[in-house]
């Protein structure tokens, strides 16, 4: 059933936590303080990669004005050998993550805390530890890490019988790529490489942590999930999840990079040791070394059609660097590449690559764009070699209703070849090109999700709403919550306050990932306020005397509806409430639900670059997308959504990048020199949205906030392609890369 | 933990006088865009920080008689761009000086920190090399007067004596027909940092070039004064061959290093097309003026 009423949904309504961040008022972590609170500091590894004989920690415990020291001692172990998934995570990885137990195995990998009165004095007594260290030979690049004479990073990791860095292998198939290509025409194999990308979030990881001489323990953080980090911490600590309350501060922006946890279990540990409220807050430098960021990647993609352009075989092998511990996006490269179309015979191989650098955390669509980067430039080079048109190209083998994908599921109603048509009736896609500019397309899939979510919806006494849900939120979704909310009740959505609860005072409420908040939680709330409704009716029926059934709820107030239709005056919400008490009680309802049916999400782009040759200088000067957004509750956060995404993908495909030195140190670790593009770096990102409502869900919703960070790396490569007449295949496209190659060409 | 003492002097004599004094535990303050920020990173640790933008001199901007502008040490970029005469007389210089960080930090930056920070990549520096500017110094032995291009000595290292400090620069007068440019290259569109940079001042008579100056900056340790390339400039039209002539011997000038921010052959490379990029600019504000 899809709400077709339009008052509230799809309104642009003004966000509610638009005051509190532009007048500054906004409560992050980082603003959290107690009184007796004392300060946390890492130790951090300055090897790669080095065994740990030894810490001693008895000089930094000397110090006056140090109140705990924690090493990996004080963390929970997980064996290697016994598996504990929570989430996309691995609690034997997390508990080497948060702190290095056996060996270091990466520069800026922690190695112990130190809890003291100041800052100043945690970091000297940080100096003051003396980590015994046995270096070790160390890698870092996917191609040096799956050599045979490669360091090994882990003793217990085999593949194919034989110590490896290779982690893990996934494996998608569909029908006989062999017999599929002995069909084709044309086939197009290339290679591609792109660099590790950092989520970027301005708001580095940050938590307050107070542990009471009872073990009750609070956690103030920045994080994707209040009760992914009350899990994790658990699990880290020891202390049982119903001592353990997470409170969500506001997020300064997570991209996936803070569905993981750094810092609270260290900051509980100190706590614990310290008896003292422990604030732990990262720089900027530790934030680029330590966490996130999203995988490198080496590719290589295989499609064959046959001359009419249907696509008959597609091949794919991906490898992405996992960083020091297991667990790269493989699912998300793999997955998602040939998911927007429909190919019968399909191939579709990840592999994950353990090297010495920081270990991976999502980001936006993890592994997605790494996978549609490959297969839309081979699909350009395909469209050439043909003669078509590149979208017609995609529309011909666009995934529709019914379509088998490689990696499991049958698409109900999708709105893809929706987004193509769009692209293709749109002025830009025809628009004439400038001198040096030129234009390519892409299109992206992503899966979405739905799983756990909680909420409860109370009227106030005096007749408003309060709406509590368990997700930060990173994408808009109390202000389109408080549009459901007001679209059902009938009211004006300024009666609707939207708030995020604690792990103590709302249900398990899986994280603020994989585009799943509004399907999720628009799915509990309109299941909450149905029964709030149902609770409406029942009182105005009871002051009517009459039976609820022959009450309705319109327009915000209780209507006598049938024979009875006319025989009392209305109720309206704030008289219902008023009469609360004497009709039965407070008013209000949760619903708690695992739920299912989010459906992909698709996109197609348009990008138009410009070229100095002389400079290799490459902007983009033009840019379109085009989702398929199912509803878009809010649209002004939708295309939030949509052009944060390529602003993010443009970085990836230009600017940003990792850089090592000679000793496996970031070398780069600052917004300085990691070059994430600034406002003049963008043109004004154009947005269509498309709607094709998700029949699964009540108002239609799709998750939007990951698919539109998958089409822009080969959107861009394609364009510049198109501009230069040279293709590019590693990324970034960076001016010396770039100037390389034409010089290259010329030479 | 260690105590920073803050000192802002009133005159030239005391700041010199404390600076001298501390002997080398000591930082100059002046818009403090590098030093605060070199100071929060550990990278710098001073037991005395001497504010020099209480003395008159040091924020002040002077138009001379005979046409050329004295600005001091201190004085913030957006007070330059603020002067209703300065920029008209040196847009290049101008646009350098602007192109340092963001509009927040354009309300404290000065050239006079730019300079002292001796970064090869210092945006103003270039400018203020082929602008032909001079910096007086007063130091514990009185005052002395040089050219700009003798104040670095290596990244992050400059020739001042100890205790000296850098006072104002000197800007010549401007001879009829005379214009100037910098530009820079950077990844990214603002908020960054010169991967080359260029800085030309021409003077045109009859459209021939009569004086230049070229420099360059991030192709080698200090910021260079490209002779050569001025050299190849005047006398010509700035017909193609002159200018591939001066952007060889800016190519030829570089002794760049490979690091995160650009390759030795991307350096060189672009040194050469700022070359002739900013020549055009400068001729065509020459003759305009």
């Amino acid at each position: 059933m899809n709400v077709v009423s339009n008052k509230w949904i799809g309104q642009r309504t003004i966000r509610p936590d638009g005051a509190d961040k532009v007048t500054g008022r906004a409560a992050y972590a980082a603003d959290a303080t107690m009184p007796g609170m004392i300060w946390g500091k890492i130790l951090r590894s300055p090897h790669p990669h080095a065994r740990i004989r030894s810490i001693d920690t008895s000089k930094a415990e000397a110090l006056p004005g140090v109140k705990a020291v924690v090493t990996a001692k004080d963390i929970v172990d997980f064996p290697v050998d016994t598996p504990v998934p929570l989430g996309i995570q691995d609690m034997r990885w997390m508990c080497r993550n948060v702190m290095a137990r056996e060996k270091a195995l990466f520069h800026g990998h922690p190695v112990a805390a130190v809890a003291a009165t100041t800052e100043e004095i945690a970091a000297e007594a940080c100096r003051l530890i003396e980590v015994d260290y046995e270096v070790l030979p160390w890698v870092i690049e996917i191609e040096d890490a799956i050599r045979p004479d490669a360091p090994i990073l882990h003793d217990f990791l085999r593949f194919e019988g034989r110590p490896s860095n290779i982690a893990g292998k996934l494996e998608h198939r569909l029908g006989d790529v062999e017999a599929g290509f002995a069909e084709a025409d044309v086939v197009i194999e290339r290679s591609f490489a792109t660099r590790p990308v950092h989520q970027g979030y301005i708001e580095p990881h940050a938590c307050l942590v107070s542990v009471a001489p009872d073990g009750k323990t609070t956690i103030w953080s920045s994080s994707q999930g209040q009760f992914m980090v009350r899990a994790m911490t658990s699990l880290l600590t020891g202390i049982p999840q119903s001592d353990i309350r997470a409170i969500p501060a506001e997020i300064g922006g997570g991209f996936g990079g803070k569905t993981i946890i750094y810092l609270e279990p260290v900051a509980v540990m100190l706590s614990k040791k310290s008896g003292r409220p422990v604030k732990m807050v990262m720089t900027r430098e530790e934030v680029m070394r330590a966490t996130g960021p999203t995988s490198a990647s080496r590719s290589t993609v295989k499609i064959g059609a046959r001359r009419d352009g249907r696509i008959v075989a597609a091949q794919g092998t991906f490898y992405l660097q996992a960083g020091a511990l297991p667990g790269s996006p493989i699912r998300g490269a793999a997955g998602c590449a040939f998911a927007p179309y429909d190919i019968p015979n399909v191939h579709s191989v990840g592999y994950d690559v353990v090297s010495n650098r920081s270990k991976v955390a999502a980001y936006r669509a993890p592994g997605a764009p790494i996978g549609a980067y490959a297969v839309e430039c081979v699909l350009d080079e395909l469209a050439e070699a043909l003669g078509m048109d590149p979208l017609e190209l995609r529309l011909k083998n666009a995934a529709r209703q019914g379509t088998k994908a490689a990696h499991g599921p049958v698409y109900p109603r999708i709105g893809f070849a929706e987004t193509i048509e769009a692209a293709l009736a749109h002025p830009h896609y025809k628009a004439p090109l400038g001198k040096r500019q030129g234009r390519g397309v892409a299109c992206g899939f992503w899966f979405n999700a739905g799983g756990e979510s909680s909420a409860q919806v109370n009227v106030t006494e005096d007749g408003n709403v309060v709406v509590t849900t368990g997700h930060p939120d990173i994408g808009g979704s109390r202000a389109s919550i408080a549009n459901i909310t007001a679209e059902l009740l009938g009211i004006d959505y300024r009666r609707v306050s939207v708030l995020i609860g604690d792990t103590a005072t709302i249900g398990y409420s899986n994280l603020t990932g994989g585009s799943r908040v509004l399907f999720a939680s628009a799915t509990v709330v309109t299941q909450s306020v149905e029964k709030v409704i149902t609770q409406l009716r029942e009182r105005a029926a009871k002051i009517w005397g009459i039976d609820p059934d022959a009450v309705k709820w319109e327009d915000g107030q209780a209507l006598p509806a049938g024979d009875n239709a006319g025989r009392f005056p209305p109720l309206t919400l704030k008289q219902l409430a008023a009469k609360a008490s004497e009709t039965g009680g407070p008013i209000g309802a949760g619903v708690q639900l695992n739920t299912t049916g989010a459906e992909g999400g698709f996109a197609t782009h348009i990008c138009d670059v410009e070229v100095d040759p002389e400079l290799g200088i490459v902007r983009v000067v033009r840019y379109t997308a085009f989702q398929d957004a199912g509803r878009a509750i809010h649209p002004g956060y939708v295309e939030g959504q949509m052009q944060g995404g390529v602003a993010q993908g443009i970085g990836w495909a230009l600017s940003e990048e990792y850089v090592y030195d000679r000793q496996g140190r970031v070398d780069n670790a600052s917004f300085l020199d990691y070059r994430m593009p600034v406002c003049s770096d963008l043109p004004m990102i154009d947005t269509v949205i498309i709607e094709v409502p998700n029949p699964k869900h009540p108002q239609g919703v799709r998750g939007v906030g990951e698919v539109p960070i998958v089409p822009p790396l080969a959107a861009i490569s394609n364009a510049v392609y198109n501009a230069l007449g040279r293709r590019f295949y590693s990324l970034p496209m960076s001016p010396p890369k770039v100037l390389a190659t034409l010089e290259g060409a010329a030479a | 933990m260690a105590d920073i003492q803050y000192l802002a002097p009133r005159t030239l004599d005391e700041a010199v006088g404390a600076y001298a004094a501390a002997a080398g535990a000591a930082r100059i303050l002046a818009g403090g865009t590098d030093l605060l920020v070199q100071m929060r990173s550990g990278a710098v640790r001073p037991g005395v920080i001497i504010d020099i933008k209480k003395i008159a001199e040091l924020t002040r901007i002077e138009e001379t008689p005979d046409g050329g502008f004295r600005i001091g040490a201190a004085v913030t970029g957006a007070a330059l761009a603020e002067h209703p005469r300065f920029g008209k007389v040196w847009p290049g210089v101008l646009e350098a000086v602007n192109l340092i960080g963001s509009k927040q930090v354009q309300g404290r930056a000065s050239p006079g920190g730019n300079l002292c920070n001796a970064s090869p990549a210092a945006d103003s520096v270039p400018a203020l090399v082929a602008a032909g500017a001079t910096v007086t110094v007063q130091g514990p032995n009185g005052r002395r007067e040089m050219p700009v291009e003798a104040v670095p000595a290596g990244p992050g290292r400059t020739s001042l004596a100890p205790g000296e400090i850098v006072v104002r620069f000197t800007l010549p007068p401007r001879p009829a027909g005379s214009g100037d440019a910098y530009l820079r290259m950077i990844p990214r569109t603002e908020m960054d940092i010169a991967v080359v940079g260029c800085g030309v001042n021409l003077t045109l008579r009859d459209g021939a070039v009569t004086a230049a100056r070229v420099s360059l900056g991030a192709v080698a340790p200090t910021v260079l004064l490209v002779e050569d390339a001025a050299k190849a400039l005047i006398g010509s039209r700035l017909e193609e061959a002159a200018l591939e002539a001066a952007a060889a011997a800016c190519r030829a000038a570089c002794r760049p290093i490979n690091d995160k921010r650009g390759t030795i052959a991307y350096r060189t490379r672009v040194a050469g097309v700022l070359l002739k990029r900013a020549a055009a600019i400068a001729a065509e504000r020459a003759g305009r003026a």
